[in-house]
C-alpha cells in the first residue's frame, strides 16, 4: 500500500463518509447470541431424537421445523440477509420455492405410481461370500 | 493483459478526475466501490441459489426413497454415529460463528482479528473434515457402501485385513502438512515476514484435521478398537453403573479384546459401537468401560435403537444400499463443497494477511463468507435427515 | 434538412477497435473485453454447428433407402445410433444452449446496455473456457467409443450402454457450468450496470430475453448438473437411485433430466425471441408494438417453463394425475408465446419494411416458429401424444422450433450483427439467397417428417418400412438444400470480411445503444455514459444517401427562448 493509495481511501472514505458507507458490521454480542441459540438448537434436536416416539409420526415435521429456524437464524444474521437489498432476498427465496416446486412435483408423482412398482428382492450378504469387504 | 491496457488508455480517454475515483481495488467498468460491492453481492446470491438447486436434486431424491422405504432409513441410519453428526453440526456452527465475524473484522479493518478468524474458520473445516474421514473409513471398512458395492455381512461386521482406508484419506493432508511445515521452515530460514504470517496459521489448521481424526477416533469410542472390542463374547449386553471416562476406552479395550471367542451374531450386532441415540452410546461406552475395567455385573441391555434391532431384510444392497449410496452423495458432495470453501479461504488468508481489505472492500470476504453459511446451512439439514431418523 | 443537427460517430481509429487495439494469439487467449469473448464463442459454436450439421446429413443420407443407405457395414445400425445421438448432443449443448446467449449476448448485452463491460470479465472467460473444455470432453467421447443413448442418456440404458457415457456427461456437466456463469454474469450485469436513464422499460427486448433466459439458466442448469453427477455415480458405483435393478426408477431419472431440459427449451428459444423483436422492428422502421407485453411475456415464459417438464414424459408412466396436471400445464406457455407472434406481427402492420437479409430471416423465423409452437400443442394434449409420442412427428416440432426458431433467428441475428461486429457489410444479394435456401430447404426437410411421424414412423430408427420412403427421401433432398443454404450464408459473411464495404455506424437505422457506437465499436464501448432513449423510436433516425447510412439527427435547439420568462415567478401569482 503506497501513500498515495492511503491518501485516495481517505479521500472515499471521506466523500462517501456516513450516510453512503455500505458495511454493515453485525455486532459481536448478536454473533455470539445467534451461536448460542443455533447449538442450543442442535441439542434440543438430538435430544428429541434420542427419546424416540416423543413425536412419533410428526418427527420429522418437528425435526425440519427446528433445522429450518436454525437456518432462518443463519440466513438472517450470519448472512446479514437483516440488511441486504430486498432483491437478493428474492432471489435467495426464489431457489427453495423452484426447490420445492421440483419436490413436490417428482415426489407426489412417484408416490401415485408406487404400488406400480416391482421390488427387487435380493438376498443379504452373508458369511458365505468370503470375500473381504473391498473390492 | 488486455485490461491492463484498457485501463491505461481508458485513463488517457477519461480524462483526470477519473483517476481519482478509481482506487487500486476497484474494476474499471465499475464506477464506485459500491457499484462493484452490489454487483459482487448479487452474483454470489445467484450462485448460492444455483448451489440450492443442485442439492435440491439430492434432496429430492432422498424424499423419494425416504418415502418409499421409510423402514430402510430407519434401520440403516443407526449405521451412522449421532454423535459424529453432533459434533460436527457443532464446528461447523462454531466456524460459520467466526467466519461472519471475519467479515465483521474485514469491514471494520482489523486485519489481525480477520486473520484469526479466518485460520479459526479453516481451522472447524479442517476438524470437520477429519471427524468425516473417521466415518467414511469406518464405513467402507465394514461394507456399508453404495448399491453396487454394498457387502456389509451382519455375520461379520468387521471383516479382518481389509484395506486401511483411513491412512488412504489421511495421507494426502499428512503430504499437505509436511508441505506446509516445510514451506514454513523455509520462510523462517529466508526470513520472509509475509510467508511466515501465513504459514504459521496454515500448520495450526493442517494439525486440526488430525485433531478432527483424533476427535473422531475417541468419539467412535476407538474407531478399529471398538469392533475388536465386541467380539468380546463375555461382554454382550451387559451393564453397569460404574461412569468411566471413554476417553481411556480405547487402550482399555484394546488390551481387553486380545483373548476372546467367536461371539453369536446377535450379541455382535448389540454391543456393535457404532450405534446411536445418546442413550444407547452411553449404555454402550458403559458396557465397554465395564469390560475394560473388569467390573462386570450382569443386567439387561435396554438398548432399542441400535444396529442390532435393524431388521435383517433392510441389509441388502437394494435396500441399505441406496440409503448408503444417497448418504455418499449427499455427504460427499457437501464434503467436496467444504474443500472448495477451504480453498477459497486460504485463499483469503493470504490477502487478509497482505492487509488488501478495508471498508470500502470487504467484498471478497463477504461473499465466501455468505458461501460457508450455505454449506453450513446444508449441513444443518442433512445431519437431522440423515442421523436422527427414529 | 438544413435545421437538424446530425450525429454519427464515424469510424474507429485502429487504437480504438477492439478488433485490432492488442494484437497477438495472447492477446485473445487471455482477453478479458465480452466483444472479443463473444467473437470467440462465434467462432466455436459455428464450428459446433458445422460438425452437428455434417451429422445431421450423415443421418438423412442414411434414411435415403429403407435399409440404410449411408452405413452399409454390418455394424451400421449401431454407427447410425451413435451418429444420431451425437448430433442431437451436440447441436444442443454446444450449439443452440450457447448461440444467441453466449455469442450474440455476450458481444451485445453490455453495448446495449451502454456498460463498459460485462460485471464479472474474469468469469465470463472462464465460462468461455469451460466450453471449450465440454467441448473437448464431446469430442473425447466420439473418439473414443462414440455415445449411442441419444441426447438424453435415459437410464436405465445409460447405465449399462458400454459407449463413452461418463466422458459425454462429464462433458455436459462441465457445459452446464459454462451456462450458468453465463446467465449468471448477465443478470447481475443487467442488474446493476445500467447506466444513468436505462430504466428496465427503456430496455431493448434482447435485454428482457436475455435476462429471462439467464433466470432459466441459473435455477435449471444446476438440477442438470446434479443428475449427470448422480448418473455418472450410477455407472461408476451403482447407486441405484435410477438403477431399476437396486430398486431405482428410471422415470426419476426422466423427472431430474427434464425438470433441466424442458427450461433448456426455452432457454434456446427465449433468446431468439429477443432477436426477432429487435429485427422486426428495426427493418419495419416502426416502434415495436406492445413493448411491455413482449418485456412481460419473456418473464412469464421463462417462469412457466418450470411448470410443464412433465409432458415429456406422458408415455412413460406418470401417474395420470400428473399427466392431467402437467398437460393443462403446458397450454398455458402457449399463451406468452401467442402474445409476441401478434405483437411482431403488429409491428410490421403497416411499417416501412425493408427486405434485408436479416429481416428476410426474421420473417421466415415467424412463419416456421408458429408451426412449430402449433404443432406443440398436439403433443401436449395426452390423447394425442399417446399416438404422437416418439414419432418422426416429434422430430419435426422440436425441428421447427429450435432450427426454423432458435437457428433462423441466429443466422438473422448475425446477419443482422454483422457490420456491428467486424465493420464490414455483407453482399445482400446473396444473403437474401441464403435466407431463402435455408426457408425452402428446411421446409422440405421436416413438413414431409409430420406426415411420417402421424403415419407412425417411429423416431430413433436406422431402418424403416418401404412405405415411408418416399418421404423420407424428400426430406433428405430438403437437408441438403438446407445444408446449402448455410454453406451459402456462411460464404457470405467470409465473403464480406475480406470484400465487403467498410460499414456506417448505423446500416440498418436501429435506435438501440449499439448502433450509437462506430463499427466495430472501441474496445471501452463508450468515452461516457451515453444518452438513454426509447430503443424504438425511430422518429430521429434518418437515411443520408450521400454516405449510405443512417443518421440520428436533433432538432435544432434555438439557444434564446422565444418568449421572454414571465417577470415575476409562478408561485408568485397565485
Amino acid at each position: 500500500m503506497s501513500a498515495h493509495d492511503h491518501s485516495a481511501e481517505h479521500a472515499l472514505s471521506s466523500s462517501h463518509g456516513d450516510g453512503h458507507d455500505f458495511a454493515h458490521p453485525m455486532p459481536v454480542p448478536t454473533l455470539l447470541a445467534v451461536f448460542a441459540v443455533l447449538v442450543g438448537l442442535t441439542i434440543i434436536t438430538v435430544a428429541q431424537a434420542s427419546f424416540s416416539g416423543l413425536f412419533g409420526d410428526f418427527d420429522v415435521a418437528v425435526v425440519m421445523i427446528i433445522a429450518t429456524i436454525k437456518a432462518v437464524l443463519v440466513g438472517y444474521f450470519f448472512m446479514h440477509l437483516s440488511h441486504d437489498k430486498p432483491f437478493n432476498i428474492v432471489v435467495f427465496i426464489s431457489a427453495f420455492v423452484f426447490v420445492g416446486l421440483f419436490i413436490i412435483f417428482t415426489l407426489s408423482d412417484s408416490q401415485l405410481t408406487t404400488q406400480d412398482m416391482i421390488q427387487v428382492q435380493d438376498s443379504v450378504p452373508t458369511s458365505a461370500v468370503a470375500e473381504p469387504a473391498q473390492s | 493483459m488486455s485490461t491492463i491496457e484498457a485501463d491505461t488508455m481508458h485513463d488517457a480517454h477519461g480524462g483526470h478526475d477519473h483517476d481519482h475515483d478509481h482506487p487500486s481495488f476497484l474494476a474499471h467498468h465499475f464506477d464506485t466501490p459500491e457499484q462493484q460491492f452490489d454487483s459482487g453481492k448479487l452474483g454470489i446470491w445467484l450462485f448460492l441459489v444455483t448451489e440450492v438447486l443442485f442439492f435440491g436434486g439430492m434432496f429430492c431424491a432422498y424424499a423419494i426413497f425416504r418415502s418409499l422405504r421409510p423402514e430402510v432409513f430407519e434401520g440403516c441410519s443407526q449405521f451412522l454415529n449421532t454423535k459424529l453428526g453432533a459434533i460436527n453440526t457443532g464446528v461447523l456452527l462454531f466456524s460459520s460463528l467466526t467466519m461472519a465475524w471475519a467479515v465483521r473484522c474485514s469491514q471494520t479493518e482489523d486485519h489481525k482479528g480477520l486473520t484469526a478468524m479466518l485460520a479459526s474458520t479453516l481451522s472447524c473445516a479442517m476438524v470437520f473434515l477429519g471427524v468425516k474421514a473417521i466415518e467414511y473409513s469406518h464405513k467402507w471398512g465394514m461394507g456399508l457402501l453404495p448399491a453396487g458395492y454394498f457387502t456389509y455381512d451382519p455375520n461379520n461386521p468387521h471383516p479382518v485385513g481389509g484395506t486401511n482406508w483411513l491412512l488412504f484419506i489421511c495421507a494426502p493432508f499428512i503430504v499437505i502438512t509436511i508441505g506446509v511445515v516445510i514451506w514454513y521452515v523455509v520462510a523462517k530460514m529466508s526470513d520472509d515476514k509475509f510467508q511466515q504470517a501465513v504459514a504459521l496459521p496454515l500448520i495450526v489448521v493442517c494439525l486440526s484435521f488430525f485433531g478432527g481424526v483424533g476427535l473422531g477416533t475417541i468419539l467412535e469410542s476407538g474407531g478399529s478398537e471398538s469392533h475388536a472390542s465386541a467380539n468380546h463374547g463375555e461382554g454382550l449386553a451387559e451393564h453397569t453403573d460404574a461412569d468411566h471416562q471413554h476417553a481411556h476406552n480405547d487402550d482399555h479395550a484394546h488390551v481387553a479384546n486380545e483373548s476372546h471367542s467367536e461371539p453369536g451374531v446377535l450379541e455382535l450386532l448389540a454391543t456393535d459401537a457404532t450405534n446411536t441415540g445418546l442413550k444407547n452410546q452411553i449404555s454402550a461406552e458403559e458396557a465397554q468401560a465395564a469390560l475394560a475395567s473388569g467390573s462386570v455385573t450382569t443386567g439387561v441391555s435396554e438398548i432399542e435403537a441400535t444396529v442390532g434391532a435393524v431388521p435383517r431384510e433392510v441389509l441388502t444392497p437394494s435396500r441399505a444400499g441406496v440409503f448408503f449410496s444417497i448418504y455418499y452423495c449427499m455427504t460427499g458432495i457437501h464434503a467436496i463443497h467444504i474443500l472448495g470453501g477451504i480453498g477459497v479461504l486460504v485463499w483469503l488468508l493470504f490477502r487478509s494477511v497482505r492487509q488488501d481489505f478495508n471498508r470500502q472492500y470487504f467484498g471478497p470476504v463477504d461473499y465466501v463468507g455468505l458461501y460457508w453459511h450455505l454449506v453450513d446451512l446444508i449441513w444443518i439439514y442433512l445431519f437431522p435427515l440423515l442421523y436422527l431418523i427414529r | 434538412m438544413s435545421a437538424v443537427a446530425v450525429r454519427d460517430p464515424g469510424f474507429p481509429t485502429e487504437r480504438e477497435n477492439y478488433l485490432t487495439n492488442s494484437k497477438g494469439v495472447l492477446s485473445w487467449i487471455f482477453t478479458l473485453d465480452h466483444k472479443r469473448i463473444g467473437v470467440m464463442y462465434l467462432i466455436g459454436v459455428t464450428t459446433a454447428f458445422f460438425v452437428g450439421g455434417l451429422l445431421a446429413l450423415a443421418i438423412r443420407l442414411h434414411l435415403m433407402s429403407p435399409d440404410g443407405w449411408m452405413f452399409k457395414s454390418e455394424n451400421g445400425n449401431n454407427i447410425y445410433n451413435q451418429v444420431f445421438t451425437l448430433h442431437g448432443a451436440i447441436m444442443v449443448f454446444l450449439f443452440i444452449i450457447p448461440s444467441i446467449p453466449a455469442a450474440l449476448g455476450n458481444f451485445l448485452v453490455p453495448v446495449m446496455l451502454g456498460a463498459k463491460d460485462v460485471a464479472f470479465p474474469r468469469l465470463n472467460l472462464c465460462s468461455f473456457y469451460l466450453w471449450v473444455f465440454g467441448a473437448i470432453f464431446f469430442v473425447m467421447a466420439l473418439f473414443a467409443n462414440g455415445l449411442d443413448t441419444g441426447w438424453t442418456f435415459y437410464t436405465p440404458y445409460s447405465t449399462t450402454s458400454d459407449t463413452s457415457v461418463i466422458m459425454a456427461t462429464l462433458g455436459a456437466f462441465i457445459l452446464g457450468f459454462s451456462s450458468i456463469f453465463t446467465g449468471l454474469n448477465f443478470i447481475v450485469t443487467i442488474n446493476t450496470m445500467r447506466p444513468p436513464g436505462m430504466t428496465w422499460f427503456r430496455m431493448p427486448l434482447f435485454l428482457w430475453a436475455t435476462y429471462s433466459t439467464s433466470i432459466i439458466q441459473v435455477l435449471a442448469t444446476p438440477v442438470l448438473g446434479i443428475t449427470l453427477l448422480l448418473l455418472i455415480a450410477e455407472r461408476t458405483m451403482q447407486i441405484g437411485i435410477f438403477n431399476p435393478e437396486f430398486n431405482g426408477d428410471p422415470v426419476t431419472y426422466q423427472h431430474f433430466f427434464w425438470f433441466y431440459s424442458h427450461p433448456a427449451v426455452y432457454i434456446m428459444i427465449l433468446p431468439a425471441f429477443g432477436v426477432i423483436s429487435e429485427l422486426i422492428s428495426v427493418h419495419s422502421h416502426k416502434h415495436i408494438f406492445g413493448y411491455r407485453f413482449i418485456a412481460y411475456s419473456s418473464i412469464a415464459i421463462a417462469l412457466l417453463g418450470f411448470l410443464v417438464w412433465g409432458h415429456h414424459m406422458f408415455t412413460a408412466g406418470m401417474s395420470s394425475l400428473t399427466t392431467i396436471i402437467f398437460s393443462a400445464l403446458t397450454f398455458t406457455v402457449s399463451v406468452p408465446s401467442a402474445i409476441k407472434v401478434f405483437n411482431w406481427l403488429a409491428t410490421m402492420y403497416k411499417g416501412s419494411i425493408s427486405l434485408t437479409t436479416p429481416m428476410c430471416y426474421a420473417i421466415s423465423f415467424i412463419f416456421l416458429f408458429t408451426i412449430g409452437g402449433l404443432t406443440g400443442l398436439h403433443l401436449g394434449t395426452l390423447a394425442t401424444d399417446q399416438h404422437l409420442h416418439d414419432t418422426y412427428f416429434v422430430v419435426a416440432h422440436f425441428h421447427y422450433v429450435m432450427v426454423g426458431g432458435t437457428l433462423v433467428a441466429f443466422l438473422g441475428g448475425v446477419f443482422h450483427w454483422w457490420p456491428k461486429m467486424f465493420g464490414k457489410m455483407f453482399n445482400e444479394t446473396l444473403g437474401r439467397i441464403s435466407a431463402g435456401l435455408v426457408f425452402i430447404g428446411f421446409n422440405v426437410t421436416f413438413l414431409p417428417q409430420f406426415i411420417l411421424g402421424s403415419r407412425g414412423m417411429p423416431r430413433r430408427y436406422a431402418t424403416y418400412d418401404p412405405e415411408f420412403a418416399g418421404l423420407h427421401q424428400l426430406s433428405t433432398y430438403g437437408s441438403l438444400i438446407l445444408g446449402f443454404g448455410v454453406l451459402v450464408a456462411f460464404i457470405t459473411l467470409m465473403m464480406s470480411l475480406f470484400k465487403g464495404k467498410r460499414a456506417p455506424a448505423n446500416p440498418w437505422g436501429g435506435a438501440t445503444l449499439e448502433w450509437n457506437c462506430t463499427s466495430p465499436p472501441p474496445f471501452y464501448n463508450f468515452e461516457r455514459a451515453p444518452v438513454v432513449g426509447d430503443p424504438y423510436d425511430f422518429l430521429d433516425i434518418e437515411w443520408e444517401e450521400k454516405n449510405e447510412r443512417y443518421v440520428s439527427t436533433e432538432p435544432e435547439r434555438k439557444i434564446v427562448p422565444e418568449s421572454d420568462p414571465p417577470k415575476t415567478p409562478t408561485h408568485a401569482k397565485h
